[in-house]
């Protein structure tokens, strides 16, 4: 047992498993519903009940439970494309996530954006999104926004390895360090951006490197070993909360799914991804907490909530259609035809 | 004459360009693998990665140094994944491609292709469904190329690369499975037309899937003794006015559809020039002015179906005081 998880009660260690085990059933379940849906790559149309690219965070449930272990509900957090385990270890319930992702009417969006823009404002999760990158200079903003109301919250901006290659990432952090702005930069590299190995397109040592380099300092860890980020985390918030400037946590993980739930992805090499799937978030930190029955337990009662989750999805009403006019804008907005 | 999809068209026109111009080149996300919709399938393993540029995810430096490349001699193909993606290359699509021959006073020309599909994909939601073809129609510098079938997925691809300016060439995000016959002897000239179907009552003007969209009307309004000519515009800079406007004269009543939002859509320069040009009656039919909503009763808001065509087809037949309450 190293250092790490002797500092982490039992009862911390036990909640750490529990958002990911959530976040697993959660993944497990939209998976299967997405089966026969819209892919990324070429689309088809289906009676799939999740629609449309549905980008699955499974393998990487680490990253989300231990940064988000230590946010409070005031604290802040953009996410991208592959949000679920973020919304989900921020707080927002399954049943309305299940809901959103169905297109149904009591999701969190009313059905308006789907996985790709899931979002709980409610507990400061400020959406998903579709464009890679797009998080960061919105995060910048909401580090401003926080600074004015002054106190300690923070926002906690994920992005992907893929990301750290557009403009933004460079003008993000660089803004951040110059006004000190309250931001924990977490890079979730998991190794591939669609279909290409993120290290065919990413020169020099990566994200914290960059990171280093504009004056944002950081940790990389394991993203894979749920104590390991809870504890690089810690200290990194606790730095910002103090009002140090930005840090960026860089956690090595592996997309264990295709870039979209339909991509069988068989442009990985067999062997490699094989190994990759023996370092299982969930197997590695149960092999670290001694009470097999608890944890059995907390799986069990994450697949409960699933399925429950899914259950009022399936039941969901579906939006009306003149709510496709709500909320584009009140001046000039155009008028429901029906 | 081969038969094939909508995606291996646009491949086979981009293989025969490379094989008879070592300029053209390939650059963009993915393309390594044939592009996420398989349009560049083969490509890399046919002419290597110095030709076939896998990119990182950097869309203003894809199009920017393609702009470079052009400048300096080489043909680029621009890969931009889907319309909504090249958003965030829109200084160097705007402010550099198409400016650059004439700021610089016709020294340097930007002979660039660069693939951008459009219109509404299902199930994905507001930031992947846009059509965008209007905002660059208003660029100076700019031609835009829509095709809807195979063929001129094949032809139009070829028109492109042979263009010498930048193009913006809108393959459309959900036809890449479409099947039909390509002739690889036929060519098409950017600007032309083609009249898909013949007719007498109604003019309907349109691109891209409404192309598809609009025939399905044709038949529908048939059944109703309405006969309307369905014009496939395929290039919306320059496009095809002497054909657009002689069907107006034949028929006296024009409909203009597509994907895109009607306002400020590329409908409203075609039913402006019908005003200005001729006495015939004009509609458009276009998406309201709403984001493309994920679930699927928000969703269809947004699409253009045969039977909303069909409808519009009929109300230009109606006498003219028949006011619609809806506008
Ligand atoms: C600006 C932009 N370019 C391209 C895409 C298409 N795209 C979606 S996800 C993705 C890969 C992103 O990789 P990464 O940031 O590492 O995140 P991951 O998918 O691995 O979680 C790409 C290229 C996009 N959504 N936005």
């Amino acid at each position: 047992m190293n250092k790490a998880v002797r500092d982490v009660e039992l009862a911390l260690a036990l909640a750490l498993y529990r958002t990911m085990a959530r976040i697993r059933a959660f993944e497990d379940a939209a998976e299967e519903a997405s089966k026969g849906g819209v892919a990324a790559f070429g689309a088809s149309l289906s009676e799939a009940k999740v629609r449309g690219p549905l980008h699955l965070s499974t393998g990487q449930e680490a990253v989300a439970a231990g940064v988000c272990a230590h946010l409070k509900k005031s604290d802040l957090l953009t996410s991208t494309h592959r949000g679920h385990g973020h919304t989900i270890a921020k707080g927002a319930a399954l049943d309305r996530m299940m809901c959103e992702l169905f297109g149904r009417a009591p999701g969190y969006n009313g059905g308006k954006g789907g996985s790709m823009h899931i979002a709980d404002f409610s507990v400061g999760m400020l959406g998903a999104n579709g464009v890679v990158a797009a998080g960061i200079p919105i995060a910048v903003g909401a580090a401003h926004a926080l600074r004015a109301r002054g106190g300690s919250d923070v926002v906690a901006c994920f992005f992907g390895d893929g990301a750290i290659n557009r403009g933004p990432f460079l003008e993000g952090l660089n803004w951040a360090a110059v006004h000190a702005l309250p931001i924990l930069f977490v890079c979730e590299d998991n190794r591939w951006a669609a279909t290409t190995a993120s290290d065919a397109t990413t020169a020099g040592a990566g994200a914290l490197a960059r990171a280093e380099a504009i004056g944002v300092p950081g940790a990389q860890v394991d993203g894979n070993d749920v104590f390991a980020v809870w504890e690089a985390a810690g200290r990194l918030l606790a730095e910002v909360r103090k009002g140090d400037g930005p840090r960026l946590l860089h956690a090595i993980t592996y997309r264990v799914k295709g870039h979209v739930s339909v991509d069988a992805a068989a442009y990985r090499d067999a062997v490699k991804h094989d190994k990759e799937l023996e370092r299982d978030p969930l197997v590695i930190a149960a092999q670290r907490i001694a009470t097999r029955d608890q944890l059995e337990a907390i799986g069990r009662e994450a697949r409960e909530e699933v399925a429950a989750a899914l259950k009022i999805a399936h039941e969901a009403p579906w939006p009306e259609a003149k709510a496709a006019y709500t909320d584009v804008q009140d001046t000039g907005a155009g008028r429901w035809r029906g | 004459m081969a038969r094939m999809n909508y995606a291996r068209a646009s491949c086979t026109a981009l293989e025969a360009a490379m094989r008879s111009d070592d300029r053209v080149v390939v650059v963009g996300e993915d393309v390594g693998r044939g592009g996420i919709f398989g349009q560049y399938r083969g490509l890399q393993q046919a002419f290597g990665g110095k030709r076939v540029i896998d990119t990182p995810i950097s869309e203003s430096t894809i199009l920017g140094a393609a702009v470079g490349m052009a400048l300096a001699g080489l043909q680029p193909v621009v890969e931009m994944r889907v319309v909504d993606f090249a958003l965030c290359a829109i200084d160097e699509l705007v402010n550099q491609a198409a400016k650059a021959r004439y700021m610089f006073g016709g020294q340097g020309r930007v002979a660039m292709v660069a693939r951008l599909p459009n219109g509404l994909w299902s199930g994905s939601a507001a930031q992947h469904s846009q059509s965008l073809e209007a905002w660059f129609a208003h660029i100076p510098g700019l031609v835009v190329v829509a095709p809807a079938t195979p063929q001129d997925n094949y032809s139009l691809l070829q028109a492109s690369l042979a263009c010498g300016d930048p193009v913006v060439y809108l393959e459309h995000k959900e036809l890449w499975g479409l099947e039909g016959d390509v002739d690889p002897a036929k060519s098409a000239q950017l600007g032309e037309a083609e009249i898909v179907h013949p007719g007498r009552d109604v003019t309907v003007v349109t691109w891209s899937r409404t192309r598809h969209t609009a025939l399905e009307a044709a038949a529908l309004t048939e059944q109703q003794g309405v006969s309307i000519e369905v014009i496939d515009l395929r290039t919306i800079w320059p496009w095809d006015r002497d054909t657009v406007l002689a069907s107006a004269a034949r028929t006296g009543r024009v409909l203009i559809t597509h994907e895109a939002v009607q306002v400020a859509g590329f409908g409203a320069e075609i039913a402006a020039t019908l005003a200005e040009e001729t006495d015939a009656r004009v509609r458009r039919l276009g998406a309201p002015r709403i984001p493309v909503g994920y679930s699927m009763p928000l969703e269809d808001e947004s699409r253009i179906t045969p039977q909303a065509i069909s409808a519009a087809c009929t109300k230009l037949l109606e006498p003219r005081n028949a006011r619609n309450p809806h506008r």
